[in-house]
C-alpha cells in the first residue's frame, strides 16, 4: 500500500506539473489575474507531494520492503542503517525521483519567496520550471518507476554497490544534485525573462541567490567528491578527468562565469544577453551531465550502467530544454536592449575576460569528455583521452584567469586606468616574484605548470585580500569578504595542486614481513598482515610501523576489502594527516614468496587542495547571507514603492 | 554577424546531439575490450582448481589449435546462465580451459556437478592475478585463443544462445 500511494503522490505531482505550465503559459499570454495568481500556490503544493514520496521511497529503504523491486536490487536487510537510507539515492531511479524532488521544492520555493521580480516574469518562470518538472516526471514514471513491486518477493535483497558503502558518497550525490537543480532555476528565470523580454537588474538580483546557492553545493559536491576518490578508490590521485568528474566540473564553470556576469548585470545593468546565455548554458551542462552518466554512452568508474531506452528519453529531454531554450535564445534575445557601455579597463572589464577564460575552459574539458563518443563514430576506434590532454589544454587557461583573478577585484567599475591598477597590486606582484625566486632556487626543474602554479598560488592567496586594504574591516559587507574568502580558498588550491604535482614521492615495493621502506621523510615497516571480518565484508588488514625521522612511531592500517553481493573489492588506503602533508599506503595482493604489495605515497601540502575548496564555499556562503540580509533589509521599501 | 552568433549556441548543439544520437545507437560500447587482443597470452601457471583436473599454465594453451578460454566462479551468478552454452560448445569438440576466479574446490565441485563440466582444464586463481593480468574486469568472460596462443577475441559477460554461431565462426577463423 505505501509504494502505491508514493506512486499516487508523484502522479498527482506530475498533474500538477502539468497544471502550472498551462496557468502559466495561459495567464501569461492573457494577463488574467485569476489564472496568475493560480499558479503560485500549484507550485508549493506539487512540491509538497513529490516531496512526499521521496520520503516515502526513503522510507521503503530503511524498513527494506522487499516486495519492491527498486529496494530488492539496492538494499539489505544486513546493511548499515545509513547505508539503507542512502541507498535510496545511490541508484538510478532513487537518484532520478531525488532529482525531480529537489526540482519541485525549488520551484516551490521560488513561489513562495520571490516577490521582487515583475509578476508575469515570476509566472513564466514558474512555467518554465514545471516544464522541466513534466519531462522528469514522464521520465520516471514511464521509463524509471521507482516504485515498481516485485513478485514474489525475494527472501533477502541484493545490496548496494560497495564502492558507494561510504559516508562521504551517502551525501555526495544530494550535494551535487542541490546544485544541479539549483542551476534550473537560473535556467527557468533566463527563459522567464526570454519570454517577458524583461532582463534587467531586478531579474538578475532575483536570480544571483539561486545561481550563487547552486554554486556553493557544485563546490562543495566537487570539493568532497575529489577527496572521495582519492581516498577510496586507492590509486592516489585528486582527481582523473573521468567523464562523471568532468560532468560535475562542467556546471561548476559555466556557473562560475554566471556568477561574475550576474553581478555585472545586477550592478550595472551589462552583459545582458551572455548572462542569459549562461543561465542556460550552466544547466544545460547540469543535464548533459545528467545525460553522459545515465545513459551508459561513456565509460567511467562511477558511471551507472543503464538501457539506452532510458538514455534515449533524456535525449529527448535534453533536445527538448536546451534545443528550445537556445532557439528562444535566439528569437528573443535580439529585442533585448543592449546594456550600458563600459571601457576595456574597468571591472566589467575584467570580468568579460574572466567569462571568456572560463568558457574556453568549460569548451577544453567539453570536447574532452565528447572526443572518444565522436570519434568512436567517425572512426569506430575506442580511445580515452586523459589527463595529458586536459592538464596541457586547461592549464594555462587556468593560470591566466587566476591571473586575471588577482586584478579584477582591484579594479574600479565602468572605467579604470592601466597604471592605478598595477601600482595597487605592486604587492602582490612583488609576492609572486619572490615565490619564483624561491621555487627556481630551492627546487630546480619542478615543470613549468608546477612552478607557475605556485608562483601564482604566492601572488593570487595576497591579491585576493587587496579589497580589503585601508578599509575598515568591520563596515566592510559581508559580500565583499565572501569574495575574498573564495578568491583565497582558490590560490590555496592551486597552492596544494601544485606543490602535490612537484613534489610527491612514491614508491612501489614488495614488502617482506619486517622490512623496511622509505617514502619522502617517513620509513615504513610492514609487521603483519590479518583477515578482518567488517559487517558485510572481509578484508586483509595490514600493520604497518611508520616513524619520521626521530619522532615518534604510529601505526598505519590498510585494507583490502571484499564485499559478497553484490561480489566486489576496494581498498581502504591508510592515510596519515600532517601539517606539511599525507602518507597514503595502500595495500595490494601478495605473491608466492609471501611478499605484499604496497603502495607508499608522501604528498606535500595536498591537503590544501580540498582546505581551498572549503574556504570557496565558505566564501560563497558568506556572499550569499550578505546579499539576501541587505535585501530582506531593502525589499519591503521596494516592494511598498 | 551577430545574428550568426546568436544562433551558433543552437547550430553546436544541434552537433552536439548528433553525436550523442550516434552514440546511443552503437551500444557495445559499455565495455572496455582488452589491450591484449592479438597478443599472446601472458605468461602463467595456475595450480589445479579442483582435484582430479589438471591446473593450467599458458604454455599449455598454445597446443596448435583454437580453444576458449572461460573465467568463471561458482559464485557468479551469470556464469550459471551461460553453463548450456558452454556445454554446446564443448559438446561441438570445442575445447574450453576455465580459470576459476577466487574460488574454493568444494564450491567448485558443487557447482560443476549443478551446472555441469565443459572444462579440459580448470586453473584457480585464487587472487586474480591471472584476471587481472588478461585485462579482464568481471566474470564471466571468454577469450578465443589460437594454436600460437595468441588472443583473437574477448567476449565479455555470458555467453547467450545468439553468441554462440559468432564464437565458432570466430573459432574457425583463428585456425
Amino acid at each position: 500500500m505505501i509504494a502505491e500511494a508514493g506512486l499516487a503522490a508523484l502522479w498527482l505531482a506530475a498533474a500538477l506539473a502539468g497544471l502550472q505550465l498551462l496557468f502559466g503559459i495561459m495567464g501569461v499570454s492573457s494577463g488574467r489575474a485569476e489564472l496568475l495568481a493560480a499558479v503560485r500556490p500549484v507550485a508549493v503544493v506539487q512540491a509538497v507531494l513529490t516531496a512526499l514520496a521521496f520520503a516515502i521511497l526513503i522510507y521503503l529503504f530503511v524498513t527494506v520492503d522487499l516486495s519492491v523491486a527498486l529496494v530488492v536490487a539496492n538494499d539489505a536487510s544486513t546493511k548499515p542503517l545509513l547505508y539503507k537510507f542512502a541507498g535510496t539515492w545511490g541508484n538510478h531511479e532513487g537518484s532520478m525521483l531525488m532529482w525531480v524532488t529537489i526540482l519541485a521544492v525549488a520551484g516551490g520555493g521560488v513561489a513562495l519567496f520571490e516577490r521582487r521580480l515583475n509578476e508575469r516574469t515570476l509566472i513564466a518562470t514558474l512555467a518554465a520550471q514545471a516544464a522541466i518538472g513534466l519531462g522528469f516526471y514522464a521520465f520516471l514514471l514511464f521509463a524509471s518507476n521507482p516504485f515498481a513491486r516485485i513478485d514474489p518477493a525475494p527472501a533477502e535483497g541484493q545490496g548496494l554497490n560497495p564502492l558507494l558503502q561510504d559516508p562521504g558518497l551517502a551525501f555526495h550525490p544530494p550535494t551535487l544534485y542541490l546544485g544541479y537543480v539549483g542551476l534550473s532555476v537560473a535556467f527557468s528565470f533566463a527563459v522567464g525573462a526570454l519570454i517577458t523580454r524583461d532582463v534587467g537588474a531586478a531579474f538578475a538580483k532575483a536570480m544571483r541567490p539561486w545561481v550563487l546557492g547552486a554554486w556553493i553545493l557544485l563546490t562543495l559536491g566537487i570539493t568532497a567528491g575529489s577527496y572521495w576518490a582519492y581516498y577510496e578508490l586507492g590509486w592516489g590521485g585528486w582527481w582523473f578527468w573521468d567523464p562523471v568528474e568532468n560532468a560535475s566540473l562542467m556546471p561548476w564553470l559555466a556557473a562560475t562565469a554566471l556568477l561574475h556576469s550576474v553581478t555585472v548585470l545586477a550592478t550595472r545593468e551589462g552583459l545582458r544577453a551572455w548572462t542569459v546565455m549562461l543561465a542556460v548554458v550552466a544547466f544545460s551542462m547540469s543535464m548533459v551531465g545528467t545525460f553522459l552518466v545515465r545513459s551508459g554512452i561513456l565509460t567511467s568508474v562511477h558511471a551507472f550502467a543503464v538501457d539506452p531506452k532510458r538514455g534515449s528519453f533524456i535525449l529527448a529531454l535534453l533536445a527538448i530544454y536546451i534545443g528550445g531554450a537556445l532557439a528562444l535564445f535566439g528569437l528573443r534575445v535580439g529585442t533585448v536592449r543592449e546594456g550600458s557601455r563600459f571601457d576595456a579597463v574597468s571591472r566589467e572589464g575584467a570580468l568579460v575576460i574572466n567569462n571568456l577564460l572560463l568558457s574556453a575552459i568549460l569548451g577544453i574539458v567539453l570536447v574532452g569528455t565528447l572526443y572518444p563518443l565522436m570519434a568512436e563514430a567517425v572512426t569506430g576506434e575506442k580511445l580515452s583521452v586523459g589527463p595529458p590532454y586536459f592538464n596541457t589544454a586547461a592549464g594555462p587557461l587556468a593560470l591566466v584567469l587566476v591571473a586575471v583573478m588577482m586584478a579584477g577585484p582591484v579594479m574600479r567599475w565602468r572605467r579604470d586606468d592601466l597604471k592605478a591598477v598595477l601600482t595597487r597590486m605592486a604587492i602582490p606582484l612583488l609576492v609572486a616574484a619572490i615565490v619564483l625566486l624561491l621555487v627556481v632556487l630551492l627546487a630546480p626543474g619542478i615543470g613549468i605548470l608546477p612552478l607557475l602554479g605556485l608562483v601564482a598560488a604566492g601572488g593570487v592567496g595576497l591579491g585576493s585580500l587587496a579589497p580589503l586594504w585601508k578599509r575598515n574591516l568591520r563596515r566592510t559587507p559581508l559580500f565583499t569578504w565572501g569574495m575574498v574568502i573564495a578568491h583565497l580558498g582558490i590560490a590555496v588550491s592551486m597552492g596544494g595542486m601544485a606543490a602535490e604535482s612537484a613534489f610527491t614521492k612514491e614508491t612501489l615495493v614488495a614488502a617482506q614481513m619486517g622490512e623496511s621502506h622509505r617514502v619522502g621523510p617517513y620509513t615504513i615497516r610492514l609487521d603483519d598482515v590479518q583477515p578482518v571480518a567488517g559487517p558485510n565484508f572481509t578484508a586483509v588488514e595490514a600493520s604497518i610501523t611508520a616513524q619520521r625521522g626521530s619522532n615518534a612511531p604510529f601505526t598505519l592500517h590498510p585494507q583490502t576489502r571484499t564485499f559478497p553481493s553484490p561480489p566486489a573489492e576496494t581498498n581502504e588506503a591508510a592515510i596519515t594527516t600532517v601539517l606539511d602533508g599525507q602518507l597514503y599506503v595502500v595495500v595490494g595482493k601478495s605473491d608466492e614468496a609471501g611478499r605484499w604489495q604496497l603502495r607508499l605515497w608522501w604528498k606535500p601540502f595536498v591537503t590544501l587542495i580540498w582546505a581551498g575548496g572549503a574556504l570557496v564555499a565558505l566564501g560563497g556562503l558568506l556572499s550569499l547571507i550578505g546579499r539576501v540580509r541587505r535585501e530582506m533589509r531593502h525589499a519591503p521599501a521596494e516592494r511598498y514603492a | 554577424m551577430r545574428k550568426l552568433l546568436i544562433w551558433l549556441p543552437l547550430a553546436m548543439f544541434l552537433a552536439f546531439m548528433v553525436v550523442f544520437a550516434g552514440g546511443l545507437i552503437s551500444p557495445e560500447s559499455k565495455t572496455i575490450p582488452s589491450k591484449l587482443i592479438g597478443k599472446p597470452m601472458p605468461q602463467f601457471a595456475l595450480p589445479a582448481g579442483i582435484a582430479g583436473k589438471p591446473g593450467l599454465s599458458s604454455t599449455e594453451l598454445a597446443n596448435g589449435q583454437p580453444h576458449l578460454v572461460n573465467i568463471f566462479a561458482s559464485w557468479c551468478i551469470p556464469c550459471i546462465q551461460e553453463a548450456p552454452q558452454l556445454a554446446q560448445l564443448a559438446q561441438a569438440g570445442v575445447p574450453i580451459y576455465g580459470i576459476a576466479i577466487r574460488d574454493r574446490p568444494e564450491d567448485l565441485g558443487r557447482f560443476l556437478a549443478r551446472n555441469g563440466d565443459p572444462y579440459r582444464a580448470i586453473g584457480g586463481d585464487a587472487n586474480s592475478s591471472v584476471q587481472i593480468a588478461l585485462g579482464s574486469s568481471g566474470v564471466p568472460e571468454t577469450f578465443i585463443v589460437d594454436g600460437k596462443g595468441i588472443i583473437r577475441r574477448q567476449h565479455i559477460g555470458a555467453i547467450n544462445p545468439e553468441d554462440v554461431p559468432g564464437l565458432m565462426s570466430a573459432l574457425a577463423a583463428a585456425k
